[in-house]
Parts: structure tokens; sequence; C-alpha cells
């Protein structure tokens, strides 16, 4: 073996010298697909982070709106000689502005909520994981009954004890997001604890919270950071629902969902932008989040890598 | 030679995968004839059970059959289309696998499976199938296999399973049976029986056997022919008591010395040294020469195939002619 | 078996006596119900009998005791807008809810299967990857913009399709059915398709990888060596052992189908409980509100039931363990 591996020893001394970020990067971009996705997914962030900025109009100030622009259609022009690309609503409001607005507060109370379900739930997951025993068995416990319930029904029961309002909704996509985080987090914390660094750093004593939160965590990073972008989407659809429904955000602070309910009534008269340009934002952030999700799924994953 | 029912001729089955192509089978020859055994001997991943299902056509993608000819009673398997493939398999040409667990279909009875088979291949009314599938089971020793038949796979013990497929394989009383590994696992007494019935049906029947293992002393006790494999290649073939008598390939003399023996009682193993090499873009040249006390620089070129004595072939440039200590 | 059919009995009761606790402490302590059942108006001797007269007064655990002892004699209170039994509400609903639900099972079933088998035997070809892509869409795009696009385009545009309601409808054992009219049948058309699209996606990527992981088993391998027909290996020998996950997830989907229907409802105006739940919580009819989650969570624990069960008849492994 070692004779015939001589020949080739050259080549194997002089690598290429990657960081596993480049590396990570260099797989990431395999797939065109995914490279188009993280771009929208950045621009669409950054309209939402600009709004203000970028949009014609303040949406939210009722002294720029005049009723009796509403609905009109797409390319129109406004007394004031600018045009609205996409339309007006009823409220005579430009329906590009709203989109950026309503992004802003989808993505908000998305990312929100499944930041905070993250912290929550990967802390409970490891927690099982760590403890074991009869703190294992009941967080899992609450796990399965969490999900064998479908998430918009509790969503619903939660809004229909609390009223709607932005916060309630977030608290509503927490409570329905935290189980995943805690599933994944401790499946991924099991695979980890019988590695031989988790062996190495028991076998010098450190303190129990430097194991986990110093060693361990960042390995169980790649798979949460995985359910965590999907789950970005899961929540931004659910809000998205919740609102449609009329029982998610107030009126005051539209998301995409409610701006797409606001239209709803209008679509049968053939007035469709008011629905259908929201719904395409709604759609594209939707998508594109699931895409870069799926890529980093595919690159991080070490099963299905040879 | 007496009548041949199957006669190989440099079979080559390659797999082309991204990593490149994996030469699982090269270029070998061999043959049985009727009512004979041949042992098809070698380590694991030496290309032995491919070798098994290009015989009958079930090599999958990315694999294929890309040059021989498999000539089964007279009629070349590789020109044949899969519809006349099907009627051969089950029927004149029957497999036994090497796993018992997994060849049985864990959610059907066993009569389904059994039924099946040979409504496969003859115009039988199910009642016959089903008496036929019963006689089967009591052939390979099951106890009351009336009830039986009703089982589930999982209800029988990894020997039972083993002994329903070697059932469904007789089903048809078939004229080739390929049986890869087919009594590894199996307690002694049971294995014993089992090469008996398979003994049996060879002499009466005069079914051709093409046995498949790396467990050299079923050969001994089994099998008429040898056929030693390594990397994919035939590299000895003979009579079974002249090859184990007197090997003359180094990789056969290796494979038999490091067969613990009553004989040898209190003296070293010998084992070979190194490991299988890779069938991946494998070198030019003899693939045992990494690991072979004889090899030199010629072993660098593909060694022919030649005749050393009457009925034996042999792959190699430095044959070992003395005896065997 | 009767051992194991006991504990999952009382472990369903335990789970419904959990689920009775949350919406009971939902609906009496997070949120007040004096505050709806009582004109802003009233003085405080009038709010101090009303409170009296409900035991809202007495302590949490006999008020507990008392609703649970109602929901048990199946009186969960009276609905504030019908003035009607808020249990009869529900359950006059009910059947359309159904209805949309076990419609969307079966076409997730009979459209699923085949896509998911043919994706999973030709795995390469152009047509098996266009079916994975498109799945794809069914489990990403929200349901309500699609039924608002199916809306768009089939009732607005093309004008083939109704739009909204159940259209008319026939008498069987004593409910109103959509189905058994054209006229009904034309209605559930867009509202059944745009609830089963999410799973028909899963049952194809399920039927999918099933297929692809079942293939390169040896028992597949050895009923070919057999010489049965191709046809034979895949319908009997392959599907026969993915039916086992599909039942599972389709029974436990049907409980989620019923939960969103809610959605589906809405979109369409389809007359079901889930439009009666939005319209409830919209109002703050609790009752109601209270109704269907009790209703909701019964069906839920007792669809888990059968599929249980289902799932010990079809595979002979968990049969054998359950019989010991």
């Amino acid at each position: 073996m070692s004779e015939s591996a001589l020949p080739d020893t050259p080549e194997v001394v002089v690598p290429r010298q990657e960081t596993p970020f480049a590396r990570f990067v260099s797989e990431y971009a395999e797939s065109p697909v995914a490279v188009v996705s993280f771009v929208a997914v950045v621009l669409i962030v950054a309209v939402a982070l600009f709004a203000p900025w970028l949009s014609p109009q303040n949406p939210y100030d009722l002294a720029q709106l005049d009723i009796m622009d509403g609905r009109l259609p797409p390319g129109a022009k406004s007394p004031e000689g600018w045009t609205f690309w996409l339309g007006t609503d009823d409220q005579g409001r430009d329906m590009l502005s709203g989109i950026m607005y309503g992004l802003r507060i989808s993505l908000g109370v998305g990312v929100g909520s499944a930041l905070i379900a993250c912290v929550i739930g990967t802390a409970l997951g490891l927690t099982a994981a760590f403890a074991g025993g009869r703190v294992d068995g009941s967080i899992m416990r609450l796990v399965d009954l969490q999900l064998s319930f479908p998430a918009i029904l509790v969503a619903l029961m939660i809004l229909a004890f609390l009223g709607k309002g932005v916060m309630n909704v977030m608290l509503a996509l927490v409570i329905v997001e935290w189980a995943r985080f805690a599933r994944t987090a401790r499946s991924a914390a099991l695979v980890e604890a019988r590695r031989e660094y988790m062996e190495a750093a028991r076998c010098l004593a450190l303190p129990k919270w430097r194991l986990i939160f110093r060693h361990m965590l960042p390995n169980c990073m790649p798979p949460i950071i995985v359910i965590g972008t999907i789950l970005v989407a899961r929540a931004i659809t659910l809000e998205a629902t919740l609102s449609f429904l009329g029982l998610g955000v107030p009126i005051t602070e539209p998301s995409l969902g409610l701006l797409i309910a606001n239209g709803y009534q209008y679509m049968l008269s053939g007035k469709y932008w008011i629905s259908f340009y929201p719904g395409i934002a709604l759609l594209v952030t939707i998508m594109a989040i699931n895409l870069v999700g799926d890529q980093l799924r595919d690159v991080l994953n070490p099963r299905l890598k040879r | 030679m007496s009548e041949l029912t199957l006669d190989v001729q440099g079979l080559s089955t390659h797999f082309f995968t991204r990593a490149g192509v994996v030469k699982a089978v090269d270029d070998i020859s061999f043959s049985v004839a009727r009512g004979r055994v041949l042992g098809l001997v070698g380590e694991s991943g030496s290309g032995k059970s491919v070798t098994g299902f290009s015989l009958i056509g079930l090599v999958d993608p990315p694999g294929r059959i890309t040059t021989g000819k498999i000539l089964f009673q007279g009629r070349d398997l590789t020109k044949l289309d899969e519809r006349e493939l099907r009627d051969l398999r089950g029927n004149r040409i029957a497999m036994i696998f090497q796993d018992p667990m997994m060849t049985l279909n864990p959610v059907l009875r066993i009569d389904t499976q059994m039924i099946e088979t040979v409504m496969a291949h003859d115009n039988v009314s199910r009642e016959v199938a089903r008496q036929r599938s019963r006689d089967a089971l009591g052939m390979v020793g099951i106890p009351s296999p009336e009830e039986r038949l009703t089982s589930y796979p999982h209800q029988f013990s990894g020997g039972m399973r083993k002994r329903v497929a070697i059932a469904i394989a007789l089903l048809h009383r078939p004229d080739l049976i390929i049986a890869d590994e087919p009594t590894t696992a199996l307690d002694v007494t049971i294995q014993a029986q089992i090469l008996a019935e398979v003994q049996r049906l060879a002499r009466e029947v005069g079914t051709a056997l093409i046995w498949i293992t790396h467990d050299l002393s079923v050969i001994a006790g089994l099998a008429d022919d040898i056929a030693v494999m390594y990397a994919g290649r035939i590299v000895e073939t003979g009579a079974v008591e002249e090859v184990l008598d007197r090997p003359l390939h180094p990789y056969t003399h290796g494979l038999i010395g490091s067969v613990p023996s009553r004989n040898a009682r209190g003296s070293r193993l010998r084992q070979i040294p190194g490991m299988t090499p890779s069938l991946l873009n494998l070198p030019v040249g003899c693939a045992f020469r990494s690991r072979c006390p004889r090899a030199d620089a010629a072993c660098a070129a593909d060694p022919p195939d030649s005749f050393p004595v009457e009925g034996r072939t042999l792959r190699c440039f430095h044959p070992q002619l003395e005896m065997v200590a | 078996m009767t051992t194991w059919m006991l504990r999952r009995l009382i472990q369903a009761v335990f789970v419904m006596l959990a689920m009775t606790v949350i919406v009971f402490i939902g609906v009496n302590v997070i949120g007040d119900p004096i505050e709806i059942l009582i004109s802003p108006e009233a003085d405080q001797a009038e709010r101090a009998r009303a409170v009296a007269a409900l035991g809202l007064d007495k302590p949490l655990w006999e008020q507990y005791w008392k609703f649970l002892l109602g929901a048990l004699q199946g009186d969960l209170g009276r609905s504030f807008v019908f003035n009607e039994p808020a249990l009869k509400l529900i359950a006059q609903r009910m059947p359309a809810t159904l209805e949309l639900a076990l419609t969307a099972v079966l076409m997730s079933v009979v459209i699923g299967i085949p896509l998911g088998l043919y994706a999973g035997l030709k795995p390469s070809s152009l047509a098996g990857r266009t079916i994975m892509g498109v799945s794809i869409l069914g489990f990403s795009l929200p349901s309500f913009w699609v039924g608002l696009m199916l809306i768009m385009v089939f009732a607005v545009q093309l004008g083939w399709l109704p739009s909204t309601g159940r259209g008319q409808t026939a008498e069987l054992f004593g409910v109103q059915w959509s189905f058994l009219t054209a006229n009904g049948l034309a209605h559930m058309v867009m509202p059944a398709t745009n609830l089963a699209l999410g799973n028909i996606a899963l049952v194809l990527r399920l039927t999918r990888a099933g297929v692809r992981e079942n293939l390169p088993m040896d028992y597949v391998k050895f009923a070919r060596a057999k010489g049965i027909s191709p046809s034979r290996v895949v319908f009997v020998h392959v599907l026969k052992n993915i039916m086992i996950p599909i039942v599972t997830v389709v029974g436990l989907e049907i409980g989620g189908l019923i939960a969103f229907a809610v959605v589906t409802e809405s979109v369409f105006a389809w007359p079901g409980m889930g439009k009666l739940i939005i319209d409830s919580i919209n109002v703050l009819d609790r009752p109601v509100i209270v109704a269907y989650l009790m209703m909701i969570v019964l069906l839920f624990i007792v669809i888990n039931l059968i599929v249980d069960l289902l799932y010990t008849v079809l595979d002979p492994r968990v049969r054998l363990e359950n019989k010991e």
C-alpha cells in the first residue's frame, strides 16, 4: 500500500489551502439556482430594511394618500405626476410602497419569531440531550404532542385566546416552531455527544456549561441553521395565512398577507393587482428562502456527502 | 467433456461510476457441465456476486456487461431480450441470495411469494401451485409446511428463511442454480443437510450448480470443480482436489494456507499480506502483484491464460509448481 | 392486543383531559369572559350579579369541574351570535368540512401515488424530474394564495368553475352533501384541489422516496430473479412495502386537512366548521371557539387511534409484536 502511494505524494503535499468557509462557498455556488435565490434573499432583505428610503410613498402617512387615487391600475399616473407602477389599493395607497413596507413586517415577524423559537428550542433540545432520563422524556413528550397538532390549529387557538396583534402573532409562531428546533438540536447533540472530541473534553473535566456551549453547540449548528432557514419561510407563510384570515397583524401594520386579503374582494371584479402583486412578493420571498435552505441542507449535511 | 450447461467466454461486467470505471468482472471464462458443481471462490469484493448477477442479466446500472458470451445450453444469454431472460429466470436458472434476512419480501406471506414463482412460468391452477410450494418446503426440511405457508418471513429464523429461499429456487427443478454464499450463517447440521439435498438434486435431476463462497472447506466437500477469483478475474481453475492439493497460483496458495486445519494444529496460520485492491481504475498487470511474494517486473503486464496441466487454467507468470508443504 | 388498545385509550383520555385544561385556561383565565358577556355600561352591582350567575366567583378548580361536567354531557355553552348550542352549530357544519377533507385525501392518494411511482422508477427522466420540481411548489406555496389564483384563473378569467359556496346539495343519511350533485361537485373542484395540493406533493414525495429506497433491496432483486413480471414486482412487492408509511402519513394528515380547511373554506366561502371558527374568533363567540377546539382535538385523537390500528393491520411485523 505504502509503495503504491509514494508517487502520488508530491501532489498531496501541495493542495490549495482552502479555508472551510471558502469550501462552503464554492460548494454552495455549485447550484446556479441557489446562487440566484441567495441574491434574491439579500435583495429582499435590503428592500425591507431600507423601505422608508426606497419607496415612492409612505403608505402609512394618511396625509400622502388621496382616496381619489383609489384602485388605479398599474402604470397609472398620480396627480403629482409620478407613476403607480403596481397600481393603488382602495385607499389610494401606492401598491409598490405598500409591498415594500409589507415585506418589512412579514420578514420582521418571520425572522424574529424564528430566532426566538431557535433560542428556546435549541436550549431545551440540548438540555434534553444532556440531562436524559425524566427531563429528556418530558421535554420530548411535549415536543411530540406539539408536533402532532398542525401549526395552523395551534396558532388559531393561541390567537383565539389572546386576540390579534403583532406580538401575539409572534408568540403564536414561537410556540408553533420551538418544538422543531428542540427536536433537531436534541438529535444533533446526541450524535455529537458520542464523538471523540466530546470524550476528550469530558476527560478534561470542563464545566458542563462550557462543554455544552463552547464545544458542542458550534458543532450542532449546521442542522439547526438548515431547519432555521426553512422555518423562517414557514413562519412567513403562516403569518401571511393568519393575516389573510384576519387573525394576524392589525390593519395599521399591514403585512403581505393582509395586503392580499384587502385586495381579495376586488379580485372578483377584475382588479387583480391589489392582491396579485403582494402575492408575487410573498411567493418570491418564500421560494427564495426555501431554495437557499435546500442548498444549505445539501452542502451542510455530511450524510449526503460521499 | 460432457454436455455443458453453462459456458462463459470472456465475460466482462463493468460499472461506470462518476469516479471511474469499476471492472467488477474482467474477462472471465469458465464452464459448468450438467450435474456438476462449480465452486467460485474468492474474497469479498472479488466480483463473485456480480458474476452471478451477470449470468441472469440482473446487473443494474451503472453496471453492464461489456463483452463476452454466456452460453446457456447453447443459447447466448447476452443476446436475449428482457422478456426471454425473464422466462429463464427462476425457471431454468435459479439464484439463491446471500442474505437470508433480506431476500424474502417482509410484507408478503410465504405462500404468495412461492405461488407467484410457480405461476410465472407454468400455466397451472393456484391449488397446484400451492401444492408444489408445500412440497418444496418439505423438501428443504421445513417441518409442517402446510402451516408455515401462511407465515410471514419474520416468523422464521434466519436459517429457516434461507431454506425457504432455497425451496423457491428448487420450485422449477432448474437446469442451473447460482447459489451466492447460500450456507453461511447456517448452523453446521442444517448446512450439511442442505448440501446433501443440493448434491442429490445435481445427481438426480442433472442440475448444474455454481456455488459462490469464500469458504474453502464447503467447496472441498461439495464441488467438482473450482474457479478462484481475485480482483474481478479468474486466476485459476481446475478440478477441486487438484487445485486444493496442488495450487499453482500464489493467491490460491495463500488462500489455502490461511484456512485453519486440524492437521496443522499449533502451527501458525499464514496470512496473505496487504489488502484486496480497489477495483476502481485498476492498473494494468496482475492485480495480485502488490501482495505476491513471487512478483517481479514481468507482472506489470497482464498475464495470459495458460494451461499448465490438462483440465486446468491459470493466469500467472510465476506459478508455484513445487508441492505445497 | 387488547391491553395495547386499552393503554392507547387511556392515553387518549389523558390527552383529551390535558386539552380541556388548556382550552379552559385559555378562554377563562387569559381572556375575561365577563368582558364579552356584559355591556360596558353595566354598573358594579350588575357586574357582580353576572359574575355570581356564571360562577366566576368560585375557585378555579370548581369552575373547571363545572366546565368538564358540562363538556361530558355535550354542553359547551350557547353561541352568543346564533343563540344556539355551540356543539349543535359545529355538528351542522361538520359534514361540509369532512366532505372537503376526505375528497382532498382521496385526490392526494389517487394523484400522488402514481406520480410518485413514476418519479421513483424513472428518477432521471425529464418527466420524473419535472414532477419533483413541481412538487416543491406544492409544499412551499401558501395555500390561500394558490386558492386566490385558482379563483382568478378558473372563475374570473375563464369562467369555468363557480368560486364560492357549496352549490346544490343532496341528502344522504339525513345530512346534506355536495358530492351527490353535479353542481355541488363543480363547486367542490377548486376548494378540494386547493386543499389537496400540499398533500399530493407529500404523498408523491413519500412514494418516490419509498421506491428509491426499496428498489435496490435484495428482496426486489430476488423477486426479479424468480422471473415474475416487472409490473408485479412494482405493484405487489414494492408498493405493498411503501404503502405502510404512506397510509400512516396520509391517515395522520387527515387531521391536518380538517384543520387547514379553515384557510380553504375562508377563501372559497365554503360553509364548513373552519369558516365558522374564523367568523367566531372575529366576533369573539367563545362558546363556539371552545366547542370547535374540543371537537377537533377529539377528531385528532380518534384519527390517531385508527391510524395506529391500520398500521398494525398492514405491517405483519408490528402485528406479531402486539399479539405477544
